[in-house]
């Protein structure tokens, strides 16, 4: 099965230019002991979502570190996955009526690719409830299965955790993005932070030309200053409440607005939100809503790298990675202190943090004010992405967990 | 050039973070947090932040007085519990006696605030340990230049900033082999006192290198 995913393989040796060779000897240094050892990565989509764009990222890279891995996608009819997208909005807290039908499809599910996945590697590392039933297909022996949770478990639906808790804490561990979205376990549970990659087209520098046009495509003046967030249009993402604290700048400052976010087409809650984003916005030529293609890294990356200062001004909030791609970008930030924003803005070193319009649009003054502040935070920021949160770093979190778990009687 | 009888043998360190049971809302139960949680988690949350944020050198220490300054708003005990100086401590437990006495006194003396609620939530997490040998070993100080140079920042850390707890000196590893095995006291002294604090790992490496080339050329 995973000879069906499609790799996207860049050599460990691009990222020495960006990191420096000690921090690539050290990764092979600590891949030495697991060389030729077997890992098995399972989730439930080979295409679209941040689980498969890591893992395509990360298995090609751990590969050349001669890790014996191979990367497993559970296979689904469209009842399992109406089930596991109804548990996910329940996990998250959203209301969700539960039936004995329900879990039955999942189960059955999980027992199919139990016969049908290999299951056999000394390290499993299953990705997010779909598959979390596949740890009754453990054999025995000396294997080590880990589960990693890729959402925010804080408030979850008591029926849809009570029907998952049993074979979550049959692992060995569990993974999260933030200590936050943890539950009580049996197992240890151990943080994951998610990663960007340096190297990838949302990421990569850009050519100055390149960053004119797209600014000149969608009529933003790059002489005056930016502010930007990053967001599809989802009322979570409160940007009615940007466009209030840009208002508040505004009167001292100017400057321009740019709300950019996935396009609304096929979500029908993000096309009445960007109509409300609209109407907030009013006949104000120096706001623009912008919908961008689903996928449309390089025009993300450009109106990054673009911004006096990005905002991320969320009510609620994964990980949000968008702050991680500012920051590596060196840009100033301002976002709100909600999910797993505060562990990429350690305030007032690495950006700064906020919790109304009011104390938005505050940061935002002061950072137009202190343009040497705004880039020390920005220095700072790339620095800790640098440390922190790069596909490097999960990479080494990898390796680290599994000589950790092997090393276990 | 003096021959080291005992080669300085290069490691990396790598850590894996454990997110604990217990988390804190308020002084007074960051207070309890303190008292109770494990030894692995008082060197998280002050030796490995140092580490992991090395590159901030201006008021940041470690994550009990971040969280204090950024999410209780008391600037005052944020200034104390930062000013608390890892290279001070031999042992988890003295440095977690006087965290516990610096929080209790506060909370003692300012008991308005002690139950007062925190914008976020502390969680108390832990450090799992991996080291591994870089397969570099230094006999003359020439060598031992040379994999200074070559170490990633995790491996310069365990050697400069960890080690004190495992060494139970206030030294080094760095310090402490320059002094025992190569006999070279005062340039040891003068690699004990880089601010860590101040510089960043990078800085702090580049100092040492200058003060290994001044040797140099005395020889």
């Amino acid at each position: 099965m995973s000879e069906a995913v499609a790799l996207s393989r860049i050599p460990l040796d691009d990222y020495t230019a960006l990191l420096g060779p000690a921090e690539i000897e050290e990764l092979r240094a600590l891949a030495k002991p697991l060389r030729g050892r077997s890992i098995e990565m399972i989730n439930s989509t080979a295409v679209g979502g941040g689980v498969a764009e890591i893992l395509n990222r990360l298995v090609p890279l751990a590969e050349e570190l001669e890790l014996n891995i191979k990367w497993d996608v559970m296979s689904g009819g469209e009842d399992f996955f109406d089930v596991t997208k109804g548990f996910h909005n329940a996990l998250h807290g959203a209301p969700y009526h539960t039936s004995a039908k329900d879990f039955e499809i999942f189960l059955a599910y999980n027992e199919h690719n139990r016969a049908t996945l290999p299951l056999d590697a000394e390290f499993v590392v299953v990705h997010d409830p779909q598959p979390c039933a596949l740890i009754d297909g453990r054999p025995p022996g000396a294997n080590h299965w880990v589960w990693r949770c890729h959402i925010d478990l804080s408030h979850p639906n008591r029926a849809v955790w009570d029907f998952l808790e049993p074979f979550v804490s049959r692992y060995d561990g569990a993974m999260f993005s933030s200590p936050e979205f943890s539950r009580q376990l049996p197992i240890p549970q151990y943080l994951f932070y998610p990663a960007i990659d340096p190297l990838s087209e949302k990421n990569c520098e850009l050519e100055p030309e390149f960053i004119a046009q797209v600014l000149a495509r969608y009529r933003i003046d790059p002489q005056r200053a930016i502010l930007t967030q990053i967001s599809r249009f989802d009322r979570l993402k409160d940007p009615v409440g940007v466009i209030r604290a840009y208002r508040i700048v505004k009167r001292y400052f100017d400057c321009q607005l740019v709300l950019a976010g996935g396009s609304a087409s096929d979500d029908p809650e993000g096309a009445i939100v960007l109509k409300e984003v609209l109407r907030e916005a009013g006949h104000d030529p120096d706001i623009r809503a912008i919908e961008l293609p689903a996928w449309a890294p390089l025009e993300v990356n450009a109106l990054q790298r673009a911004s006096t200062i990005v905002i991320q001004k969320s009510l609620r909030e994964g990980f949000g990675l968008t702050v991680s791609e500012a920051l590596w970008k060196k840009k100033p930030v301002v976002a709100s202190a909600v999910g797993g924003i505060p562990i990429q803005i350690i305030h007032r070193h690495t950006g700064l943090l906020a919790h109304s319009v009011e104390g938005t649009a505050y940061q935002i003054r002061y950072l137009l004010s202190h343009p040497e502040i705004a880039a020390k935070l920005g220095e700072h920021g790339h620095q800790h992405v640098k440390e922190n949160f790069l596909i490097t770093q999960k990479l080494k979190r990898y390796l680290t967990l599994f000589l950790t778990v092997a090393r276990k009687p | 050039m003096k021959t080291a009888e005992t080669p300085f043998e290069f490691v990396t360190v790598s850590y894996l973070t454990r997110i604990g049971n217990q988390s804190a809302g308020t002084l007074a139960e960051l207070l309890t947090g303190l008292e109770q949680c494990s030894d692995a988690s008082i060197f998280y949350h002050t030796y490995q932040t140092l580490g992991s944020h090395h590159f901030l050198t201006e008021g940041f220490s470690n994550d009990f007085a971040q969280w204090v300054l950024a999410d209780a708003n008391r600037n005052d005990l944020a200034e104390q519990l930062a000013a608390l100086d890892i290279r001070d401590y031999v042992s988890i437990a003295a440095l977690r006696s006087d965290l516990c006495r610096v929080v209790g006194d506060y909370c003692e003396a300012h008991r308005q605030f002690a139950g007062q609620s925190a914008l976020e939530r502390f969680y108390f997490c832990e450090s799992v340990e991996v080291t591994v040998p870089l397969g570099r070993s230094a006999r003359t100080l020439d060598e031992f230049r040379d994999g200074i140079q070559h170490l990633s920042h995790a491996g310069f850390y365990f050697h400069f900033i960890s080690s004190r707890l495992r060494l139970q000196l206030k030294t080094n590893d760095f310090s402490h082999w320059l002094a025992d095995s190569l006999g070279l006291r005062t340039l040891a002294d003068s690699v004990n006192k880089i601010d860590i604090y101040t510089n960043t790992l990078d800085s702090t490496r580049t100092k040492l290198v200058r003060l290994i080339d001044r040797e140099r050329r005395k020889a």
